[in-house]
Parts: C-alpha cells; structure tokens; sequence
C-alpha cells in the first residue's frame, strides 16, 4: 500500500516548497521522505517485521507445518515440542499452524477496514471542508455523533446487528474508524484551500471538483497516510477484539482474537494457546504504530 | 462566557439528534422483518404481534423514529426481550460495577501516565525519555485482553496471589473487591497511561519553554519547584481536558476486560445482550454510552474555556 501512495504522491508532483503557517503537513514538494523514513532504524526493523507477517499471510499454505483446522485427538493439549513448536490446542490442532494462517484475517481486516475508512471518509472532508456552509455543517455533526459513540462500542454494535462474520466486522470497524478520517481530511483541506496555489488554480478558473481532486487531494495524502497507518493498527487490535468476543472471524477458521478466547479457558493447562496470538497481535500492531509515528516524522518537515 | 456556553450547546444538539437517528438506524440493518428476528427463535405470533404494535412497525420509518424518540426523551429506552426488565433498569444496574473498574483505571492512569510523561519532557532526549516513549508505545500497541490474559497466567495461575475471575461487591468485602479489581483496572488504564504520557510529555515541553519558568529558575527556586509548581500545573490543564476525551477508550477497553475477567458490568451487558439478541439492551448501552461522551466532552471543552480566556474568546 505504501509503494502505491508513494507513486500517487510523486505523480501528483507536490505542492510548493516552504513557508506554512498552517498545522496540518502540507507535502513539500518532492522531499524525500521515504529516504528519511528509511534512515529511521525502528522504522525500518517494523517495516521489516509487517513485510513478514505479508508473506507469512500470503504464503500461509506452504509455510504451515499442519493443516490449521485438523483437529487430533491423540495431540491433545500438547505443549510445544519438537513437531508442533508452539503445542497444540484443545482439540489438538496445531497452533503454530493456526498462528500462521490466523495472520490472514488480521492484515484483510486491518487493511480492508481502513481501506472503507478513506473510501467513505476522505469524500466527505475534502467535501465538508472544499464547500463548507451547510453541507460542512451537517457532514460535520454527523461526524461528531459517530465519534461520541465508543470505537468498540460502535463496531460491537454495527456487527451485532449486521451479524457476526469476519466481512461484517471489518465493515463496522471501517464505519466506526471513518469520522476521523473525515476530520482529517476536512482539516487538512481547509488549511490547503487557504495556500497560493489553490486560488491560483481558482483564478485562472478551474472547476471547484477539478481544484479539489487534482490540487487539495494530492496534498492531503501524507496526513492521511500517517492517519491510516496508525488505523491499521488500530484496526488490528479491534478485529483481535471482536473475534475475542466473538463477532469476527467465526469458528473454526484461525484468527489470533479467537484463538486467544478459547486459550483463556485453558490458562492452567495450556497457557502456550494464548502466548502466541498474542503475542503476534502486539508485534504486528507495534509495528504499525512504529511505522506511523516514523511517517509523521518523515513527512513533517519541522521534525527533520 | 455565557455566549461561549450557548455556542457550544447549539452544536451538541444536532449532535445528540444525529447520534439518535443512527442507534435508531441500526434496527434497520437486521435483515427481514425486525418483529421476526426480534421475537427470538421461538418465533411466537403473539410475541411478533406485541411487537410490531409496540415499534409501531405499520407506520414510516420517520414516524416510528418520532415514536422511539418520544420514549428515549421520557426516559424509556424499551424492553429487554430476555428478562423482560426495562433497559434503563439492567444499565442502572449494571453502571456501578464499570464506573468503580474506570475510577480505579484513571488512579492507575494517573500514577503512571503523568510522572512518566513529566519525566520524559524535564530528561529530553535521553534514555529516560526514550523508555517513556517505549513505554506508551507498548501501552498502545498491546491488546489488553491479551495484556489481561497474561496476568491472570502469572498472578493467579502461577503465582495464585490474586483470583482471575469472581466479582465481589465493595459493600459486601472491600478487600475482596479491590483483590477482585487490581489487575482488571491495571489493564484497562495501562492503555490510558500510553496517551496520558504522550499528552504530559509535550504540554511540559510547551510549559518548560515559557518565560515564566525561566524567570522562576532565574530568581532561584529549586528546580523541584519549577517542575512541580510552577510548569506541572500549568500542564495539567490541557493533560485533564485531553483526558476527559479518553473517556471512550476507557468504556471500550472495560468491554474487553469485563470480557476477560467475568466482571458483571456494563461491557458485560452489552456483549451478553448481543449473544441474546436483545437488540434494544444494544441500542440502549450505546446510546447511554455516546449521550454521556457528549456531555463530559461539553464539561471539559466548558472547563478549559473557564482558565484559559484564550479560547472563549477566540
């Protein structure tokens, strides 16, 4: 995802170098970031680390020792040895193997969430703050009423009714993640609309979409890039937690909060079943959020 | 100040009204008929009847949100359809437990947020700075159902110190209630801690530069004092108000560890009433939970507004 935003930001070519008066990062001009991310060694051991959950995800079938839903009686609660490295669960499946293939509904959800996020999202600020008066206003206090309501309580809610299933959760964590996105964008497009170069565009009597989409939209991107990493991890943690309670990922497909709901149950004779998901949620999530606050760094020139 | 009051309460009421029709339009997303899946499995006529009669099921939809509306406003937010016991009643009940697990969360938030985050700002840039950051990174990044599964492992498994589950009433035994409630509390404000920290460090970082805390050091005062009287509590303001809006997480984060330690609260309710279907328990906590973000967000921003003339003003 980063390579393609990456490629977006240097096509869309960047705004005028210097002087801001306004918070929100306004992309300066084709300053490398990426360079000045990579030069960041937490950044690039976290980078290192998603880009291993991606291929343990994406290679799942080849890299798992068992089948993650083969279930083995005689295997029972084994703890971890020689051939099942980090033991077996309560029915005798593998946990290594679940572990691998539980990475699966993590990043989809992680991603396809956020992904709903910015689709809904980002329209509707660059909207509220592109045309401001009423549509502003209305868009606005329908953003304020959807974060009044608790980021869990809201996906617990919207799931609750929509029905438990992993695309269901991703679909309310990515409503309930959305307001924020919109304040994002809608703050960001208020500080760009006030730069040169948009009532330039304006002047020489652009379009108001034409200026929205091909003069504010591109100089957005990197707070909103910094945002939907930082709500990856977020949307991490949160499928983690629906599927603990569950209403995610149902039974018997693996998902690190599932896993870690029946794991509970066996903490005096199997405490092996709840280290590993968990401890893959933290290093996956860590490593989002690290990658997140080394962007914001990057891509804020006031940082360097 | 007046004005700044009313200012504020004009753009909360469109807000409360947005938030209604949402938890109203969630009934909307049940797929089919709702009396159906509302009367449950057994799928008695006379239940499904009773209640279309009672959503007014036959009217618009705008209508039937006027009718929902008119009972919110009156204090009556339905039925549970599993214990027959008005919605507002099991909150009424279910509240205290959560509002005892949240104070003690915020003590723990607290006594751990803010002196690391006066820590990190006064030791910029040195390792004590840098273990604060990695602190509340791990804070952030941990999920604290996990958190809280790893420590019922280590105290009440391996160490048999303190019980995993088994919630005790304070009025009944106070000490084992709070036995009951340190590790459930220390998970829940260990993420409030994180965010705590982050505020602190950089609201003592704005303090610490101003001239007022130069001039404090210039005439003498002891570096102690300049740190704890003079910029701490100066930095408090925006740290409090900032907390005031974690206010969710807290509720959120209480779902889970309700979940994990069978504590009987209101995360409880909300999770047991969604196996249950009981749709209105659902829409009840969420609207409870959502009215009362809005009120205490208008208490901090009224609060800040009342110190710092700055920002009524502006």
């Amino acid at each position: 995802m980063t390579d393609t935003l990456a490629d977006r930001l240097s096509a869309a070519g960047g705004a005028p170098d210097g002087t801001r008066s306004a918070p929100p990062a306004v992309l300066t001009g084709r300053t490398h970031w990426l360079r000045r991310l990579l030069r960041r060694p937490m950044s690039v051991v976290a980078l290192a680390v998603i880009a291993g959950f991606v291929a343990t995800a994406v290679l799942a079938p080849w890299i798992a020792p068992y089948d993650p839903l083969a279930a083995s009686f005689s295997d029972v609660r084994k703890p971890p040895s020689a051939s099942h490295w980090f033991g077996t669960d309560e029915i005798g499946r593998d946990v290594a193997s679940r572990v691998i293939f539980g990475a699966r509904a993590s990043l989809l959800a992680g991603v396809v969430s956020v992904l709903i996020s910015l689709a809904i999202g980002v329209p509707a600020g660059l909207l509220a703050g592109y045309a401001g008066g009423s549509i502003d206003m209305v868009l606005s206090r329908m953003t304020d009423a959807l974060l009044a309501c608790p980021f869990l309580i809201l996906a617990i809610a919207l799931s609750a009714f929509l029905g438990p299933s992993l695309t269901n959760a991703m679909i309310a964590i990515g409503i309930s993640a959305t307001p924020a996105f919109v304040r994002l964008a809608r703050g960001t497009t208020l500080a760009v609309k006030a730069e040169e170069f948009v009532l330039a565009a304006r002047a020489i009597g652009n379009a108001p979409w034409r200026i929205a989409l091909r003069h504010v939209l591109p100089n957005i991107v990197p707070p909103l890039l910094v945002q939907s990493t930082l709500a990856i991890a977020a949307a991490v943690i949160a499928e983690a937690s629906l599927s603990f309670l569950g209403l995610g990922q149902q039974p018997p497909q693996p998902s690190w909060g599932s896993m870690l709901n029946t794991a509970k149950d066996y903490l005096d004779n199997a405490p092996w079943m709840a280290l590993w998901p968990g401890l893959s949620i933290f290093l996956l999530v860590l490593s989002f959020n690290l990658v997140g606050d080394g962007l914001r760094d990057a891509l804020d020139p006031r940082e360097a | 100040m007046l004005t700044f009051i009313v200012r504020r309460v004009v753009t909360i009421v469109p807000t409360l009204v947005f938030v209604s029709m949402l938890i109203f339009g969630l009934q909307q997303l049940l797929p089919g008929d709702p009396a159906k899946v509302l009367a449950g499995e057994e799928q008695d006529p006379a239940v499904i009847a009773h209640l279309r009669q009672t959503m007014h099921l036959d009217r618009p939809l705008a209508v039937r949100y006027l009718y929902w509306m008119r009972g919110v406003l009156h204090g009556d937010l339905g039925e549970s359809q599993r214990s027959q016991q008005p919605v507002t009643t099991l909150i009424a009940e279910k509240l205290p437990v959560t509002l005892e697990l949240a104070c003690l969360a915020i003590v723990f938030a607290l006594a751990i947020g803010i002196p690391a985050g006066v820590v990190a700002a006064v030791k910029r840039g040195t390792a004590w700075d840098y273990g604060a950051s990695m602190l509340a990174l791990w804070g952030l990044s941990t999920p604290n159902f996990w958190l809280g599964i790893m420590l019922i492992l280590l105290f009440s498994v391996t160490l048999g110190w303190l019980p995993a589950s088994g919630y005790v009433s304070p009025f009944e035994n106070l000490r084992a209630n709070l036995a009951s409630m340190v590790m459930p509390a220390f998970v829940l404000g260990n993420a409030i801690a994180a965010v705590l920290m982050r505020h602190t460090r950089s609201a003592m970082l704005q303090v610490l530069s101003q001239e007022y805390v130069r001039t404090a050091r210039a005439k003498g005062v002891s570096e102690r004092a300049v740190i704890l009287q003079h910029a701490l509590r100066n930095a408090l303001i925006p740290i409090i108000t900032l907390g005031a809006l974690e206010f969710g997480t807290l509720l959120s984060g209480a779902v889970l560890t309700e979940q994990v330690f069978t504590i009987p609260g209101f995360g409880k309710l909300i999770v047991d009433a969604v196996f249950n279907r009981d749709y209105a328990v659902v829409q009840g906590v969420v609207l409870v939970t959502a009215t009362a973000y809005i009120v205490l967000n208008f208490a901090a921003d009224v609060a800040y507004a009342m110190v710092n003339p700055r920002i009524r003003l502006g």
